[in-house]
């Protein structure tokens, strides 16, 4: 029961990753129905961009310009490089999608890929093969509940991503902005026509999209603090998975298929030797799309013929 | 664009297929006489490999010498006996064009291989890099045929490459190689070319059976559901192939035997090609382009789609299990990392960058990219910021790839131009 227990804890913090970079994905695909390949980099990028806030930050702090505390600092990382990555994800969407919006769908997903692939190279080339390490912001306190070892980066990394999914949801729900989204992603051809600015709503769910992927690199950077510029592709692909299982386009359901994703690859590893991790977690995936084709909370497709 | 037309075009236009092939035996054969003392004049060190485009960024001194090597070797005496021999070229085409069409096609591919001996013989470097060239293209156009006729976003590629190499590599390393997988080898070694084949077409069905769990997922769904049951498909099987102690897990199989030389590489991309054109010509490869277009309206017309989407998947994957297994034997060694997100961006790369639903988009897409791969190698990692680039540039202003929809008539390529053209 308390390894059980411990797993659990475990689980939630890796599938808060998943959960936040599946939204990016939920948010893309509602409008443009197609998937931002390039994502899992913009999660790389957006951990790297708080490496260096965070670094610059330090510095200011420590030539005693605002005398800062570190908790502060990383507050502070957060909310700049979600800003800064925002602006990442809209270069992205205006050099990679605008140009392709009426091509075929399959067009856009080569292009990011292939942005992805710059993304990363660029990356190597401006820093060297060098793995980062990122810098300490917070110590680690460990608190004991029953023989099950919490620490306060975990209860912080689970908290924060679930009040940033629960942020976005609000913000779909209760705003003007997302109120747009969601007519977008009902209609994307008449909603133009009432006057609202297609190119600055595509833009928006990239900005948001990419704030939420900066998120979750920073919050890898302090759970896992060494960084490295491939680090992107697998989380990106195992994200894009979950966003496909919770139904696409739908808030709740990419978190949870997050979460998910991180209980069964968490479960597994507890269960069988870790090196069947992948096999099993995949094997269930397949599982549950063979019986429901369209996720969670996706809308089935059918094009057999119903007489 | 008017003057190139009338000044270097028009004395071109009527060369057939055999005249091109005439004018490159010519300059093949000049490099292999001529090549090594003329680059020493040059002051090249030795033969450019690949058209010199590896020297060009290595030494930018060097380049006008390497234009010069190139136009000398390839491009003068190229186009000089090209256009010399129209006449009789035309002659030889049009008394070949009366032979049944297999012996005039034959001809035609003799001659090509004779030319890719000639030149790859320069060097083992070539050879090595024309062998995987002609796999790149055999994996290409059996993704196009799944991403390009038939429309779906395949990502399971490497998964159907991976089973056909480790299941040809265990064939050919436990029949044919002492004490590798069990022990001594039960076949002699010379029994071993003939059954090469064997073990390659055994790998393709194996990677066609693979298939069989990503085409019965697709009768329900299609798009992004089908493309990440084809991923999750793909990370099964590199993940089973790590786990399987048989196989030797994540150190890879090594020790293949050295069957796949440039002929039998050849010989297998050239029956790829063909089968594949033709397949994508039948019936059932119009009923691909129905199914793509649109499922529902196919259906109504009498289109089988479910058989039309089983057999395209086992088809593609065949096609790409007898490439992996080819793979295996030309680089001797493989390991599930060879088979991962790395390789699919390649492929798909290849398909989209030469063109979809098009077999001269496949090869052309295979080549250029393969080709640019090594020759951009002195540029080190740069090199993947510049093929990503072009990809994004074709994307922008072709969207559907390079040279896509257009079928690839044999007859019609091979025809001798006897009259001017009149159509233009």
């Amino acid at each position: 029961m308390v390894i059980f227990l411990q797993n659990l804890v475990n689980a939630l913090q890796w599938g808060s990753f998943y959960a936040l970079i599946a939204l990016g994905y939920s948010m893309v695909y509602s409008i443009l129905m197609l998937f931002n390949f390039a994502h899992g980099d913009i999660f790389m990028v957006g951990s790297y961009i708080g490496f260096g806030v965070s670094m610059a930050l330090i510095a200011l702090a420590s030539w005693g310009v605002v005398a800062v505390p570190n908790w502060l600092i990383l507050v502070l990382t957060i909310l700049f490089s979600m800003f800064l990555t925002s602006f990442v994800g809209m270069i992205v969407e205006r050099v990679g999608y605008r140009p392709l919006r009426d091509a075929p769908r399959a067009s856009a997903a080569i292009t990011g890929l292939m942005i992805g692939i710059i993304l990363e190279t660029g990356n190597l080339a401006l820093l060297g093969a060098r793995r980062i390490s990122f810098p300490s912001l917070i110590a680690t306190t460990t608190y004991d509940v029953g023989g099950v070892f919490v620490t306060n980066k975990k209860i912080m990394i689970v908290l924060v991503s679930l009040l940033l999914a629960l942020a976005l949801h609000q913000f779909v729900r209760r705003t003007k902005w997302g109120m747009a989204i969601r007519a977008m992603a009902f209609d994307s051809a008449v909603v133009p026509l009432m006057g609202v600015p297609l190119n600055t709503m595509i833009a928006l769910t990239f900005a948001l999209g990419s704030a939420l992927a900066a998120a979750a690199g920073i919050l890898f950077g302090v759970a896992y603090p060494v960084l490295d510029p491939y680090m992107g592709i697998l989380f990106g692909w195992k994200a894009f998975v979950a966003a496909i299982l919770g139904g696409r386009g739908s808030v709740m359901g990419a978190t949870l298929a997050g979460f998910l994703l991180g209980f069964t690859e968490i479960f597994v590893a507890m269960i069988f030797p870790s090196t069947l991790r992948d096999l099993i977690a995949y094997s269930i995936i397949l599982l549950i799309l063979t019986f429901r084709p369209h996720g969670f909370f996706g809308e089935p497709y059918s094009a057999r013929l119903r007489l | 664009m008017g003057l190139l037309n009338r000044n270097i075009l028009v004395p071109f236009s009527r060369v057939p297929l055999l005249g091109w092939f005439f004018g490159a035996l010519v300059a093949v054969t000049l490099e292999r006489l001529a090549g090594t003392p003329l680059a020493q004049v040059l002051g090249l060190q030795k033969i450019p490999v690949l058209f010199g485009l590896s020297v060009m960024l290595k030494n930018p001194v060097l380049i006008p010498n390497v234009i010069l090597y190139t136009l000398l070797i390839y491009i003068v005496p190229m186009a000089v006996a090209t256009r010399l021999s129209i006449s009789l070229t035309n002659g030889i085409a049009a008394s070949l064009f009366r032979f049944p069409m297999a012996i005039t096609a034959a001809v035609h591919l003799a001659l090509l291989y004779a030319i890719l001996h000639l030149w790859a013989g320069i060097s083992d470097y070539r050879v090595l890099v024309l062998r995987l060239t002609l796999i790149a293209v055999m994996l290409t156009l059996s993704l196009n045929v799944i991403n390009g006729y038939m429309g779906e976003f395949s990502c399971s590629h490497p998964g159907f490459m991976a089973l056909g190499a480790y299941c040809a590599s265990v064939l050919t390393i436990g029949l044919f190689v002492d004490a590798q997988l069990v022990g001594v080898a039960s076949l002699p070694p010379a029994l071993g070319p003939f059954l090469f084949p064997v073990a390659l077409i055994l790998g393709g069905c194996v990677a066609s059976i693979g298939a069989l769990f990503v085409a019965i997922p697709s009768f329900r769904t299609r798009g992004d559901y089908l493309a990440i049951i084809s991923l999750a498909f793909m990370f099964i099987v590199k993940s089973l192939i790590e786990n399987l102690e048989f196989v030797r897990g994540p150190r890879g199989l090594s020790g293949q035997p050295d069957w796949a030389d440039l002929p039998t590489v050849f010989l297998w991309t050239v029956l790829c090609v063909w089968s594949i054109n033709n397949f994508t010509r039948s019936t059932i490869g119009k009923a691909l382009n129905a199914v793509r277009d649109n499922e529902m309206a196919a259906e109504a017309m009498t289109v089988d789609t479910r058989r039309t989407k089983i057999v395209a998947f086992l088809f593609g994957a065949f096609w790409a299990g007898v490439a992996g297994g080819l793979f295996a034997h030309v680089m001797r060694y493989v390991n599930p990392g060879n088979f991962g997100i790395q390789n699919l961006a390649e492929v798909l790369a290849m398909v989209y960058f030469g063109g979809l639903n098009s077999v001269y988009g496949s090869i052309v897409g295979a080549v250029s990219i393969s080709l640019l791969g090594e020759a951009l190698r002195p540029l080190e990692i740069f090199k993947w910021i510049i093929i990503p680039l072009l990809l994004i540039l074709v994307m922008i202003y072709r969207p559907t790839g390079l040279i896509a929809f257009r079928d690839l008539d044999v007859k019609n390529l091979l025809k001798p131009k006897q009259k001017p053209d009149t159509e233009a």
